[in-house]
């Protein structure tokens, strides 16, 4: 793992739109091989904080910083990280090209792009839709896609944004193993969900964001077991948080 | 066919273009006017040009004065127009030399049969103006500058009237080609001037005549112009010669006397 | 009325037929325009997609022009170009005035706005869909005009075939800069002209007719290549 961007360490963030505080002296960090899920309301600033470590926004002020001296394989910090949206964005081509498109951009060289393709097709298990246009796949199948392709170029760290809202719980279970196979083969996952079930299931380390802060964060288990704050504590029981 | 394509792929060699534009190039560029065109006369006359001399003959059909204006800027090689001031102004000024007399025909004014100016049968073409104005029936005017139009504007002052007044009124300026003009007209029941060519050569008289004619101010002679080729050094001199030498000679005198339409003759040689 | 019914039978005796003229002239006005919308949409979409994803002082202004130029009068872009290329213009020793070349010229200046506007639109609207997905990829530069232009080619043919459109029911400008020459610079359109002012109402309108249908048959077989497959595609 000496080679990895990881481990990534995000000091004080802070995000600002117009003086409105989203994400407030917020300080994170993700090692290698980690599973982190982050839990918090709606509106509380994790989706924010997931594009803020992917580097497609700004903080207003704070530092992330990626391993220092890392070797990266001539791939830039850039290629060696994924996201996954809430929204599935897909291109306008067929399955297969949407995977090779983005394994190229992921700096694939023509000849692993084939087996890298063929691989992530045969593990969503749409090895056989591969000439389909990505759009006309289900609305699951659209989500198991878009892991696959961003797995497919072996990431450091995968950030994956409620990426089984509104799936059906085996299109659900199906996401679910992607991850953990991936997570296995070294792969560092940030995930962000309301079910508290795949929280449970897959989370090591938990990060709870309430109002653009981090509240709360450490092992899955005791999270779970004896929550720290207030708002963590409500928010597992159900309760509205405010 | 092969030269178009050869223009099409023309765009990225400009240069080779502009080599094959050299003086002796295989064609002219000749700007004429509407009526010419309209009448049909180049159709009948052009393939025997070609067929003696090679040459082909393109024409460029415009009003009198914007074909001067173009020959000014040198985009052409022969004037074909019907407007003897200008033309003698255009040459007096250097753009063209050996102005010759081609043919003639004449103009005639053209109305609606129940003749609300009561002016059919005149032989008086201002008297006949004088009557519409009176009447204040609409007259529609080529309005372009053009060699009729000048030829129009010529009889208004013989009538001692200025219709620009009633512009808009009963005097409407249609600024379009002969045939648009007599669309125009024939749309709107409107007298106007034609020469006799375009008017027996239009398709879309309804019933429509000739109202007044025989006037010798209503003669309308046409005149051949080369443009001056030591303005314009890319003038095919060698083709605008020919053609100008064929159309006055014995040849072209003759294929402009042949041209009928309906058994009429549209335009009469007047070489010397 | 008379003239109506004889349009409909002209055109379909000109087509049926066979006449030498009038497939010369469609030839030609075919030729004319694919070439012309050909150069404007390698222009106009280029210039298009850049000015969508781009960020720049100015920009607003641009859009606007753009916009603005779809409108240009033919006649004027045929003034202007017969400027250029007369003998007395700049561009004179070209050559070029009363050409095909010329009307090929004019032409793409009128369409090469009309693509690049809607393409701008196009593109814009595609690109708020896939910007965070192409950034978190690396996606820039040359790399990201060209995925958006051909992710958006369902989108972008019919602007295609907008300014064909355009380019093809043109008159005004091409017979400025073409000079309505027989066998060499005339097409459907002066044509059509030349027949209104000849009086011969019913062979223009016969003329008319046939141009509308090439116009459907252009359409249709664009549409029947790529437009009707990409529409289920497109959902
Ligand atoms: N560009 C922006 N301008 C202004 N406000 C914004 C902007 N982006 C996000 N916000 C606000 O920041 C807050 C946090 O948004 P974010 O999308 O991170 O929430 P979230 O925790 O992901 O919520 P959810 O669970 O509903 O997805 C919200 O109140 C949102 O309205
Ligand atoms: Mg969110």
């Amino acid at each position: 793992m000496s080679d990895s961007i990881l481990p990534l360490a995000a000091r004080n963030l802070r995000y600002e739109v117009n003086g409105t505080v989203l994400i407030d002296d917020l300080s994170i960090s993700v090692v290698p091989g980690s599973f982190t899920v982050v839990l918090g309301p709606n509106g509380a600033g994790k989706s924010l904080l997931l594009r803020l470590l992917h580097g497609l926004i700004v903080p207003t002020s704070g530092k992330i910083d990626w391993s220092v001296g890392a070797e990266l394989r001539g791939r830039t910090l850039r290629q060696r990280q994924a996201m996954v949206f809430q929204r599935p964005v897909l291109l306008r081509r067929s399955v297969e090209a949407n995977v090779r498109y983005a394994l190229k951009w992921q700096g694939a060289g023509p000849g692993e792009l084939k087996e890298a393709a063929e691989s992530a097709l045969h593990r969503a298990g749409l090895a056989d839709r591969r000439r389909v246009p990505a759009r006309l796949l289900s609305v699951g199948e659209q989500q198991r896609l878009v892991v696959a392709r961003a797995l497919a170029g072996k990431p450091d760290v995968l950030f994956l944004d409620e990426p089984t809202a509104s799936l059906d719980p085996a299109s659900v279970q199906q996401i679910e193993s992607l991850l953990i196979e991936a997570n296995a083969a070294g792969t560092a996952i940030v995930l962000v969900t309301h079910d508290i079930g795949q929280a449970r299931r897959l989370g090591h380390e938990i990060a709870f964001v309430h109002r653009g802060r981090l509240v709360e964060s450490g092992g899955a288990e005791s999270f779970f077991s004896d929550p720290q704050s207030d708002a963590a504590r409500a928010y597992l029981k159900g309760e509205i948080v405010v | 066919m092969f030269r178009r394509w050869l223009h099409l792929v023309g765009l990225g060699l400009l240069v080779s273009c502009s080599a094959a534009t050299a003086a002796d190039r295989g064609f002219i560029i000749v700007q004429s006017t509407t009526s010419t065109q309209n009448s049909g006369l180049f159709d009948a006359i052009l393939p025997k040009f070609r067929e003696k001399t090679g040459i082909e003959v393109r024409v460029v059909a415009v009003g009198t004065g914007q074909a001067l204006k173009n020959g000014r800027n040198g985009d052409g090689d022969v004037l074909l127009v019907h407007a003897r001031a200008a033309e003698d102004r255009f040459v007096a000024d250097g753009f063209g030399i050996e102005r010759q007399d081609v043919m003639y025909n004449d103009f005639v004014i053209i109305g609606p049969p129940d003749d609300p100016a009561g002016i059919t049968g005149g032989r008086d073409a201002p008297a006949a103006l004088a009557g519409i104005a009176g009447a204040e029936a609409p007259f529609v005017s080529r309005g372009d500058n053009s060699g009729t139009h000048i030829k129009e504007r010529a009889l208004w002052r013989a009538a001692g009237i200025d219709p620009s007044g009633s512009s808009g009124a009963w005097y409407r300026e249609a600024g379009s080609g002969m045939g648009a003009t007599l669309n125009t007209a024939v749309g709107m029941g409107a007298y106007t001037l034609t020469d006799r060519a375009t008017w027996i050569g239009f398709g879309n008289r309804r019933d429509f005549k000739v109202l007044v004619e025989g006037d010798k101010r209503l003669f309308n002679p046409y005149g051949v112009i080369l443009v001056n080729p030591t303005r314009h050094p890319h003038v095919n001199a060698v083709g605008g010669r020919a053609f100008i030498s064929w159309l006055t000679g014995s040849e072209g005198q003759a294929a402009i006397a042949a041209y009928t339409v309906s058994d009429i003759q549209l335009f009469y040689p007047s070489s010397k | 009325m008379g003239d109506i019914q004889a349009a409909f039978s002209l055109a379909a005796n000109l087509i049926l037929s066979g006449d030498a003229d009038l497939f010369e002239i469609v030839g030609l006005s075919l030729s004319v325009s694919v070439t012309a919308v050909a150069i404007a949409c390698a222009i106009g979409m280029t210039l298009g997609a850049v000015v969508a994803v781009t960020r720049f002082p100015g920009r607003g202004a641009i859009i606007v022009l753009l916009n603005a130029l779809m409108g240009l009068p033919p006649v004027v872009v045929g003034l202007a170009v017969y400027l250029m290329l007369s003998r007395a213009g700049p561009l004179g020793v070209l050559g070029l005035l009363y050409t095909p070349t010329a009307m090929i010229i004019a032409q793409t200046i009128l369409v090469t706005p009309v693509v690049a506007a809607l393409t701008r639109q196009v593109v814009e609207d595609l690109h708020r869909e896939y910007d965070e997905a192409l950034k978190s990829l690396g996606v820039r530069g040359l790399g990201l005009v060209r995925t958006l232009l051909w992710d958006a080619r369902y989108s972008l043919i019919t602007v295609a075939l907008a300014g064909f459109g355009r380019a093809v029911a043109e008159v005004g400008a091409v017979i400025i800069v073409g000079g309505n020459i027989d066998h060499l610079t005339r097409m459907m359109t002066t044509a059509i002209a030349l027949e209104t002012s000849k009086g011969n109402l019913a062979l223009a309108l016969g003329l008319g007719i046939v141009l509308v249908g090439i116009s459907l048959v252009v359409n249709g077989a664009v549409s029947g290549l790529g437009g009707v497959a990409g529409r289920s595609r497109n959902v």
